[in-house]
Protein backbone atom coordinates (compact mmCIF):
# COMPACT_ATOMS: atom_id res chain seq x y z
CA UNK A 1 0.00 0.00 0.00
CA UNK A 2 1.63 3.24 -1.08
CA UNK A 3 0.79 6.83 -0.25
CA UNK A 4 -1.70 7.28 -3.11
CA UNK A 5 -3.66 4.24 -1.99
CA UNK A 6 -3.76 5.52 1.58
CA UNK A 7 -4.98 8.92 0.40
CA UNK A 8 -7.65 7.41 -1.86
CA UNK A 9 -8.80 5.13 0.94
CA UNK A 10 -9.00 8.08 3.31
CA UNK A 11 -11.02 10.20 0.85
CA UNK A 12 -13.41 7.32 0.18
CA UNK A 13 -14.01 6.70 3.87
CA UNK A 14 -14.44 10.45 4.44
CA UNK A 15 -17.16 10.54 1.78
CA UNK A 16 -18.86 7.37 3.04
CA UNK A 17 -18.84 8.48 6.68
CA UNK A 18 -20.06 11.97 5.75
CA UNK A 19 -23.10 10.56 3.95
CA UNK A 20 -23.82 8.01 6.71
CA UNK A 21 -23.25 10.63 9.42
CA UNK A 22 -25.71 13.05 7.87
CA UNK A 23 -28.29 10.29 7.61
CA UNK A 24 -27.64 9.45 11.28
CA UNK A 25 -28.18 13.12 12.13
CA UNK A 26 -31.45 12.99 10.23
CA UNK A 27 -32.51 9.93 12.28
CA UNK A 28 -31.67 11.96 15.39
CA UNK A 29 -33.75 14.95 14.26
CA UNK A 30 -36.65 12.82 13.02
CA UNK A 31 -36.88 10.70 16.19
CA UNK A 32 -36.66 13.88 18.28
CA UNK A 33 -39.51 15.39 16.26
CA UNK A 34 -41.66 12.27 16.59
CA UNK A 35 -41.05 12.22 20.36
CA UNK A 36 -42.37 15.79 20.49
CA UNK A 37 -45.41 14.87 18.33
CA UNK A 38 -44.01 16.80 15.36
CA UNK A 39 -43.48 15.60 11.79
CA UNK A 40 -39.81 16.47 11.50
CA UNK A 41 -37.53 17.35 8.59
CA UNK A 42 -37.29 15.39 5.31
CA UNK A 43 -34.42 12.90 4.82
CA UNK A 44 -32.27 15.24 2.72
CA UNK A 45 -32.37 18.02 5.31
CA UNK A 46 -28.76 17.79 6.48
CA UNK A 47 -27.45 17.61 2.91
CA UNK A 48 -29.43 20.76 2.09
CA UNK A 49 -28.02 22.45 5.21
CA UNK A 50 -24.47 21.58 4.19
CA UNK A 51 -24.97 22.69 0.57
CA UNK A 52 -26.46 25.96 1.76
CA UNK A 53 -23.61 26.61 4.21
CA UNK A 54 -21.11 25.86 1.43
CA UNK A 55 -22.76 28.52 -0.73
CA UNK A 56 -22.87 31.21 1.91
CA UNK A 57 -20.46 33.99 2.68
CA UNK A 58 -17.70 33.03 5.11
CA UNK A 59 -16.99 35.83 7.56
CA UNK A 60 -13.72 36.00 9.48
CA UNK A 61 -13.99 38.30 12.52
CA UNK A 62 -11.48 41.11 12.79
CA UNK A 63 -10.10 39.93 16.13
CA UNK A 64 -9.59 36.35 14.98
CA UNK A 65 -6.29 34.60 14.46
CA UNK A 66 -6.96 33.72 10.83
CA UNK A 67 -4.80 30.61 10.41
CA UNK A 68 -6.19 28.72 13.42
CA UNK A 69 -9.73 29.98 12.77
CA UNK A 70 -9.71 28.51 9.25
CA UNK A 71 -7.81 25.32 10.01
CA UNK A 72 -9.62 24.19 13.17
CA UNK A 73 -12.72 22.88 11.29
CA UNK A 74 -10.46 21.11 8.78
CA UNK A 75 -8.60 19.41 11.63
CA UNK A 76 -11.90 18.36 13.23
CA UNK A 77 -13.24 16.76 10.05
CA UNK A 78 -9.94 15.07 9.24
CA UNK A 79 -9.57 13.54 12.69
CA UNK A 80 -13.19 12.36 12.79
CA UNK A 81 -12.89 10.77 9.35
CA UNK A 82 -9.57 9.19 10.34
CA UNK A 83 -11.33 7.38 13.23
CA UNK A 84 -13.81 6.05 10.70
CA UNK A 85 -11.05 4.92 8.34
CA UNK A 86 -9.30 3.04 11.15
CA UNK A 87 -12.55 1.34 12.22
CA UNK A 88 -13.33 0.29 8.63
CA UNK A 89 -9.85 -1.21 8.30
CA UNK A 90 -10.43 -3.16 11.51
CA UNK A 91 -13.78 -4.52 10.27
CA UNK A 92 -12.28 -5.67 6.97
CA UNK A 93 -8.91 -6.78 8.48
CA UNK A 94 -7.74 -7.56 4.94
CA UNK A 95 -4.71 -5.34 5.42
CA UNK A 96 -3.58 -7.16 8.53
CA UNK A 97 -4.12 -3.96 10.49
CA UNK A 98 -4.28 -4.52 14.26
CA UNK A 99 -6.06 -1.23 15.10
CA UNK A 100 -5.17 -0.02 18.54
CA UNK A 101 -7.76 1.11 21.10
CA UNK A 102 -5.38 3.81 22.33
CA UNK A 103 -5.00 5.22 18.80
CA UNK A 104 -8.77 5.67 18.58
CA UNK A 105 -8.86 7.20 22.06
CA UNK A 106 -6.39 9.81 20.81
CA UNK A 107 -8.14 10.42 17.50
CA UNK A 108 -11.55 10.84 19.15
CA UNK A 109 -10.07 13.57 21.38
CA UNK A 110 -8.82 15.64 18.42
CA UNK A 111 -12.24 17.02 17.24
CA UNK A 112 -12.86 18.41 20.76
CA UNK A 113 -9.39 19.95 20.71
CA UNK A 114 -10.14 21.46 17.30
CA UNK A 115 -13.32 23.02 18.69
CA UNK A 116 -11.27 24.47 21.55
CA UNK A 117 -8.67 25.84 19.09
CA UNK A 118 -11.28 27.30 16.76
CA UNK A 119 -13.35 28.85 19.52
CA UNK A 120 -10.34 30.38 21.28
CA UNK A 121 -8.96 31.86 18.04
CA UNK A 122 -12.25 33.55 17.15
CA UNK A 123 -11.77 36.28 19.74
CA UNK A 124 -15.33 36.25 21.05
CA UNK A 125 -16.17 36.35 24.77
CA UNK A 126 -19.07 33.90 24.53
CA UNK A 127 -16.88 31.53 22.51
CA UNK A 128 -14.25 31.61 25.24
CA UNK A 129 -16.88 30.67 27.85
CA UNK A 130 -17.93 27.84 25.50
CA UNK A 131 -14.41 26.52 25.09
CA UNK A 132 -13.70 26.69 28.80
CA UNK A 133 -16.73 24.43 29.30
CA UNK A 134 -15.65 22.16 26.45
CA UNK A 135 -12.22 21.83 28.06
CA UNK A 136 -13.65 20.90 31.46
CA UNK A 137 -16.05 18.48 29.82
CA UNK A 138 -13.15 16.89 27.91
CA UNK A 139 -11.26 16.37 31.17
CA UNK A 140 -14.47 15.00 32.68
CA UNK A 141 -15.47 12.35 30.18
CA UNK A 142 -11.99 11.11 29.22
CA UNK A 143 -11.54 9.36 32.58
CA UNK A 144 -14.71 7.18 32.52
CA UNK A 145 -14.28 6.68 28.76
CA UNK A 146 -10.81 5.25 29.39
CA UNK A 147 -12.36 2.93 32.02
CA UNK A 148 -14.93 1.82 29.44
CA UNK A 149 -12.12 1.00 27.00
CA UNK A 150 -10.07 -0.89 29.59
CA UNK A 151 -12.96 -3.26 30.45
CA UNK A 152 -13.16 -5.07 27.05
CA UNK A 153 -9.38 -4.92 26.74
CA UNK A 154 -8.97 -6.70 30.08
CA UNK A 155 -11.71 -9.22 29.31
CA UNK A 156 -10.12 -10.31 26.05
CA UNK A 157 -6.80 -11.19 27.66
CA UNK A 158 -5.16 -7.80 28.26
CA UNK A 159 -4.82 -6.74 24.61
CA UNK A 160 -5.34 -3.25 23.19
CA UNK A 161 -5.74 -4.51 19.61
CA UNK A 162 -9.28 -4.05 18.28
CA UNK A 163 -8.90 -7.10 16.01
CA UNK A 164 -7.98 -9.26 19.00
CA UNK A 165 -10.97 -7.92 20.96
CA UNK A 166 -13.25 -8.76 17.99
CA UNK A 167 -11.77 -12.30 17.72
CA UNK A 168 -12.24 -12.87 21.44
CA UNK A 169 -15.90 -11.79 21.14
CA UNK A 170 -16.45 -14.12 18.17
CA UNK A 171 -15.08 -17.05 20.18
CA UNK A 172 -16.53 -16.32 23.65
CA UNK A 173 -19.67 -14.24 23.04
CA UNK A 174 -20.01 -10.45 23.04
CA UNK A 175 -18.65 -8.29 25.87
CA UNK A 176 -22.15 -7.01 26.68
CA UNK A 177 -23.10 -10.51 27.83
CA UNK A 178 -21.31 -10.06 31.17
CA UNK A 179 -21.84 -7.82 34.23
CA UNK A 180 -18.67 -5.81 33.64
CA UNK A 181 -19.69 -5.49 29.98
CA UNK A 182 -23.08 -3.97 30.86
CA UNK A 183 -21.44 -1.49 33.24
CA UNK A 184 -18.80 -0.58 30.67
CA UNK A 185 -21.39 -0.17 27.91
CA UNK A 186 -23.46 2.29 29.94
CA UNK A 187 -20.35 4.29 30.85
CA UNK A 188 -19.26 4.38 27.20
CA UNK A 189 -22.69 5.61 26.08
CA UNK A 190 -22.70 8.46 28.63
CA UNK A 191 -19.11 9.43 27.86
CA UNK A 192 -19.83 9.50 24.11
CA UNK A 193 -22.85 11.67 24.76
CA UNK A 194 -20.46 14.25 26.17
CA UNK A 195 -17.96 13.72 23.35
CA UNK A 196 -20.54 14.30 20.61
CA UNK A 197 -22.12 17.14 22.59
CA UNK A 198 -25.69 15.86 22.78
CA UNK A 199 -28.16 17.51 25.05
CA UNK A 200 -27.49 16.70 28.70
CA UNK A 201 -23.85 17.60 27.99
CA UNK A 202 -24.16 20.25 25.26
CA UNK A 203 -22.75 22.94 27.53
CA UNK A 204 -20.16 24.05 25.01
CA UNK A 205 -22.80 24.98 22.41
CA UNK A 206 -25.60 26.01 24.79
CA UNK A 207 -27.83 27.76 22.23
CA UNK A 208 -29.94 29.35 24.95
CA UNK A 209 -27.27 31.15 26.92
CA UNK A 210 -24.08 31.16 24.80
CA UNK A 211 -25.74 31.54 21.37
CA UNK A 212 -23.73 28.74 19.77
CA UNK A 213 -20.77 28.81 22.19
CA UNK A 214 -17.50 27.91 20.49
CA UNK A 215 -19.16 28.12 17.05
CA UNK A 216 -20.63 31.60 17.56
CA UNK A 217 -18.31 33.37 15.09
CA UNK A 218 -18.29 30.61 12.49
CA UNK A 219 -20.27 31.03 9.30
CA UNK A 220 -20.47 29.54 5.82
CA UNK A 221 -18.39 26.52 4.88
CA UNK A 222 -16.33 26.59 8.10
CA UNK A 223 -19.48 26.13 10.17
CA UNK A 224 -20.53 23.42 7.71
CA UNK A 225 -17.26 21.57 8.30
CA UNK A 226 -17.80 21.66 12.07
CA UNK A 227 -21.34 20.30 11.58
CA UNK A 228 -19.86 17.61 9.31
CA UNK A 229 -17.32 16.65 11.98
CA UNK A 230 -20.16 16.30 14.50
CA UNK A 231 -22.09 14.17 12.02
CA UNK A 232 -19.11 11.88 11.45
CA UNK A 233 -18.55 11.61 15.22
CA UNK A 234 -22.20 10.65 15.61
CA UNK A 235 -21.51 7.58 13.50
CA UNK A 236 -17.91 6.82 14.51
CA UNK A 237 -18.49 6.98 18.28
CA UNK A 238 -21.33 4.44 18.40
CA UNK A 239 -19.46 2.22 15.87
CA UNK A 240 -16.51 2.17 18.25
CA UNK A 241 -18.81 1.02 21.06
CA UNK A 242 -20.33 -1.58 18.69
CA UNK A 243 -16.80 -2.88 18.06
CA UNK A 244 -15.90 -3.07 21.73
CA UNK A 245 -19.17 -4.34 23.19
CA UNK A 246 -21.37 -5.79 20.41
CA UNK A 247 -18.86 -7.80 18.39
CA UNK A 248 -18.42 -5.32 15.54
CA UNK A 249 -19.91 -5.45 12.06
CA UNK A 250 -19.37 -8.44 9.80
CA UNK A 251 -18.98 -7.15 6.23
CA UNK A 252 -18.71 -10.61 4.64
CA UNK A 253 -22.47 -11.37 4.53
CA UNK A 254 -25.69 -9.39 4.02
CA UNK A 255 -27.18 -10.51 7.34
CA UNK A 256 -23.98 -9.43 9.08
CA UNK A 257 -24.24 -5.92 7.63
CA UNK A 258 -27.95 -5.65 8.53
CA UNK A 259 -27.25 -6.88 12.06
CA UNK A 260 -24.44 -4.33 12.31
CA UNK A 261 -26.73 -1.48 11.23
CA UNK A 262 -29.35 -2.59 13.77
CA UNK A 263 -26.72 -2.63 16.53
CA UNK A 264 -25.68 0.87 15.52
CA UNK A 265 -29.29 2.15 15.40
CA UNK A 266 -29.93 0.69 18.87
CA UNK A 267 -27.15 2.84 20.35
CA UNK A 268 -28.23 5.89 18.30
CA UNK A 269 -31.84 5.65 19.52
CA UNK A 270 -30.54 5.26 23.08
CA UNK A 271 -28.62 8.54 22.58
CA UNK A 272 -31.73 10.28 21.24
CA UNK A 273 -33.91 9.05 24.09
CA UNK A 274 -31.44 10.26 26.73
CA UNK A 275 -31.15 13.54 24.83
CA UNK A 276 -34.88 14.15 24.78
CA UNK A 277 -35.67 13.25 28.36
CA UNK A 278 -32.97 15.24 30.14
CA UNK A 279 -32.34 18.97 30.53
CA UNK A 280 -28.87 20.42 30.20
CA UNK A 281 -26.56 19.99 33.19
CA UNK A 282 -24.43 22.72 34.71
CA UNK A 283 -20.69 22.21 34.20
CA UNK A 284 -20.09 21.33 37.87
CA UNK A 285 -22.94 18.80 37.78
CA UNK A 286 -21.49 17.26 34.61
CA UNK A 287 -18.03 16.98 36.17
CA UNK A 288 -19.47 15.47 39.36
CA UNK A 289 -21.39 12.97 37.25
CA UNK A 290 -18.33 11.91 35.25
CA UNK A 291 -15.66 11.98 37.95
CA UNK A 292 -17.99 10.66 40.65
CA UNK A 293 -20.47 7.97 39.72
CA UNK A 294 -19.20 7.12 36.26
CA UNK A 295 -15.58 6.67 37.33
CA UNK A 296 -16.62 4.72 40.43
CA UNK A 297 -18.68 2.34 38.28
CA UNK A 298 -15.80 2.20 35.80
CA UNK A 299 -13.37 1.05 38.49
CA UNK A 300 -15.91 -1.53 39.75
CA UNK A 301 -16.30 -2.71 36.14
CA UNK A 302 -12.55 -3.08 35.69
CA UNK A 303 -12.26 -5.08 38.94
CA UNK A 304 -15.12 -7.36 37.80
CA UNK A 305 -13.44 -7.75 34.40
CA UNK A 306 -10.16 -8.74 36.07
CA UNK A 307 -12.11 -11.38 38.03
CA UNK A 308 -13.51 -12.57 34.68
CA UNK A 309 -17.16 -11.66 35.37
CA UNK B 1 -32.19 28.06 -10.46
CA UNK B 2 -28.73 27.39 -9.04
CA UNK B 3 -28.02 24.74 -6.43
CA UNK B 4 -27.05 27.50 -4.00
CA UNK B 5 -30.53 29.06 -4.02
CA UNK B 6 -32.23 25.66 -4.10
CA UNK B 7 -30.38 24.58 -0.95
CA UNK B 8 -31.08 27.95 0.68
CA UNK B 9 -34.81 27.53 0.10
CA UNK B 10 -34.75 24.13 1.76
CA UNK B 11 -32.82 25.21 4.81
CA UNK B 12 -33.63 28.66 6.17
CA UNK B 13 -32.00 29.26 9.55
CA UNK B 14 -33.73 31.97 11.45
CA UNK B 15 -32.22 34.48 13.84
CA UNK B 16 -34.81 36.19 15.94
CA UNK B 17 -34.07 39.77 16.90
CA UNK B 18 -36.28 41.70 19.27
CA UNK B 19 -36.04 45.46 18.84
CA UNK B 20 -38.07 46.44 21.85
CA UNK B 21 -41.21 44.44 21.25
CA UNK B 22 -43.94 43.67 23.77
CA UNK B 23 -43.04 39.95 23.47
CA UNK B 24 -46.33 38.99 21.85
CA UNK B 25 -44.87 38.55 18.36
CA UNK B 26 -41.98 36.58 19.88
CA UNK B 27 -44.41 34.15 21.47
CA UNK B 28 -46.21 33.72 18.14
CA UNK B 29 -42.87 33.05 16.40
CA UNK B 30 -42.15 30.26 18.87
CA UNK B 31 -45.65 28.92 18.22
CA UNK B 32 -44.53 28.21 14.62
CA UNK B 33 -42.10 25.60 15.99
CA UNK B 34 -44.65 23.66 18.03
CA UNK B 35 -46.37 20.40 16.99
CA UNK B 36 -49.33 22.19 15.36
CA UNK B 37 -47.33 24.15 12.78
CA UNK B 38 -43.84 22.51 12.94
CA UNK B 39 -41.88 24.57 10.42
CA UNK B 40 -38.91 22.21 10.89
CA UNK B 41 -40.73 20.18 8.20
CA UNK B 42 -39.42 22.78 5.75
CA UNK B 43 -35.95 22.87 7.28
CA UNK B 44 -36.35 26.05 9.29
CA UNK B 45 -34.76 26.21 12.72
CA UNK B 46 -33.97 28.96 15.18
CA UNK B 47 -30.24 29.60 15.62
CA UNK B 48 -28.50 31.52 18.37
CA UNK B 49 -25.94 33.55 16.44
CA UNK B 50 -26.48 35.99 13.53
CA UNK B 51 -23.40 34.47 11.86
CA UNK B 52 -25.39 31.25 11.30
CA UNK B 53 -28.56 32.94 10.10
CA UNK B 54 -30.20 33.18 6.67
CA UNK B 55 -33.28 35.05 7.88
CA UNK B 56 -33.45 37.93 10.35
CA UNK B 57 -36.84 38.15 12.03
CA UNK B 58 -37.25 41.57 13.60
CA UNK B 59 -40.05 42.32 16.02
CA UNK B 60 -41.07 45.50 17.79
CA UNK B 61 -40.60 49.18 17.11
CA UNK B 62 -36.84 49.55 16.89
CA UNK B 63 -36.33 51.82 19.86
CA UNK B 64 -33.54 54.37 19.97
CA UNK B 65 -31.23 52.13 22.03
CA UNK B 66 -31.68 49.35 19.49
CA UNK B 67 -30.97 51.28 16.28
CA UNK B 68 -27.19 50.76 16.34
CA UNK B 69 -27.61 47.11 17.43
CA UNK B 70 -29.97 46.30 14.59
CA UNK B 71 -27.57 47.75 12.04
CA UNK B 72 -24.69 45.85 13.69
CA UNK B 73 -26.55 42.52 13.65
CA UNK B 74 -27.46 43.03 10.00
CA UNK B 75 -23.79 43.69 9.20
CA UNK B 76 -22.75 40.57 11.13
CA UNK B 77 -25.08 38.25 9.25
CA UNK B 78 -23.52 36.13 6.52
CA UNK B 79 -24.98 37.09 3.13
CA UNK B 80 -27.21 36.17 1.33
CA UNK B 81 -29.71 36.89 4.08
CA UNK B 82 -33.28 38.13 4.06
CA UNK B 83 -34.92 40.44 6.58
CA UNK B 84 -38.49 39.93 7.73
CA UNK B 85 -40.40 42.59 9.66
CA UNK B 86 -42.88 40.85 11.97
CA UNK B 87 -45.83 42.66 13.49
CA UNK B 88 -47.38 46.07 13.09
CA UNK B 89 -44.65 47.75 15.16
CA UNK B 90 -41.67 46.82 13.02
CA UNK B 91 -43.65 47.27 9.77
CA UNK B 92 -44.88 50.79 10.46
CA UNK B 93 -44.52 51.70 14.10
CA UNK B 94 -48.09 50.72 15.00
CA UNK B 95 -49.59 52.58 17.91
CA UNK B 96 -46.13 53.71 19.02
CA UNK B 97 -45.25 55.55 15.82
CA UNK B 98 -45.34 58.98 17.52
CA UNK B 99 -43.66 57.75 20.70
CA UNK B 100 -40.54 59.49 22.02
CA UNK B 101 -38.55 56.22 21.94
CA UNK B 102 -39.34 55.36 18.32
CA UNK B 103 -36.15 54.67 16.34
CA UNK B 104 -37.68 52.67 13.51
CA UNK B 105 -39.62 51.50 11.65
CA UNK B 106 -37.28 48.76 10.51
CA UNK B 107 -37.14 49.69 6.81
CA UNK B 108 -35.63 53.07 7.67
CA UNK B 109 -32.57 51.25 9.05
CA UNK B 110 -31.96 48.12 6.95
CA UNK B 111 -33.48 46.79 3.69
CA UNK B 112 -36.58 44.70 4.46
CA UNK B 113 -37.72 41.89 2.13
CA UNK B 114 -41.06 40.85 3.61
CA UNK B 115 -43.58 42.61 5.86
CA UNK B 116 -45.90 40.49 8.00
CA UNK B 117 -48.39 42.83 9.70
CA UNK B 118 -50.65 41.98 12.61
CA UNK B 119 -50.69 42.59 16.34
CA UNK B 120 -49.45 39.91 16.71
CA UNK B 121 -49.57 38.10 13.34
CA UNK B 122 -50.90 34.55 13.58
CA UNK B 123 -48.47 31.69 12.90
CA UNK B 124 -50.52 31.00 9.74
CA UNK B 125 -49.82 34.54 8.57
CA UNK B 126 -46.11 34.10 9.21
CA UNK B 127 -46.03 30.84 7.26
CA UNK B 128 -47.91 32.52 4.40
CA UNK B 129 -45.31 35.28 4.49
CA UNK B 130 -42.46 32.76 4.38
CA UNK B 131 -44.08 31.07 1.36
CA UNK B 132 -44.11 34.42 -0.44
CA UNK B 133 -40.47 34.87 0.57
CA UNK B 134 -39.56 31.48 -0.94
CA UNK B 135 -41.22 32.50 -4.20
CA UNK B 136 -39.23 35.71 -4.16
CA UNK B 137 -35.87 33.95 -3.72
CA UNK B 138 -34.64 33.30 -7.24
Amino acid sequence: MNAVHVLLYFIMSLAAFSVCGMMAMWVDRKVTARLQFRVGPPWYQNFADFAKLAGKETLIPGKASIFMFVFAPVIAVTAAAMCGAVLLLVFRTGFGFPGDVILLLYLLTVPSLAIILGGSSSGNVLASVGISREMKLLLGYELPFACALIIPAVRSGATTSLVEILRFQQANGITLGSISGVIGFLIAVFALQGKIGLVPFDLAEAEGELAGGAFIEYSGILLGLFKLAKAILLIVGPLFVVTLYFGGINFSSVTGVIAGILKYLLILVLFVLVKNTNPRLRIDQALKFYWGWMTLFGIIGILLAVKGL
Amino acid sequence: MSLKIKALKKSLWVYHMSGGSCNNCDIEILACLDPRFDIERFGMTLVGSPRHADVLLCTGIINKKCVERVKEVYAQTAKPCVVVAIGACSCSGGIFRDGYQMGGPLDKLIPVDIYIPGCPPKPEAMIAGIVKLLEKLK
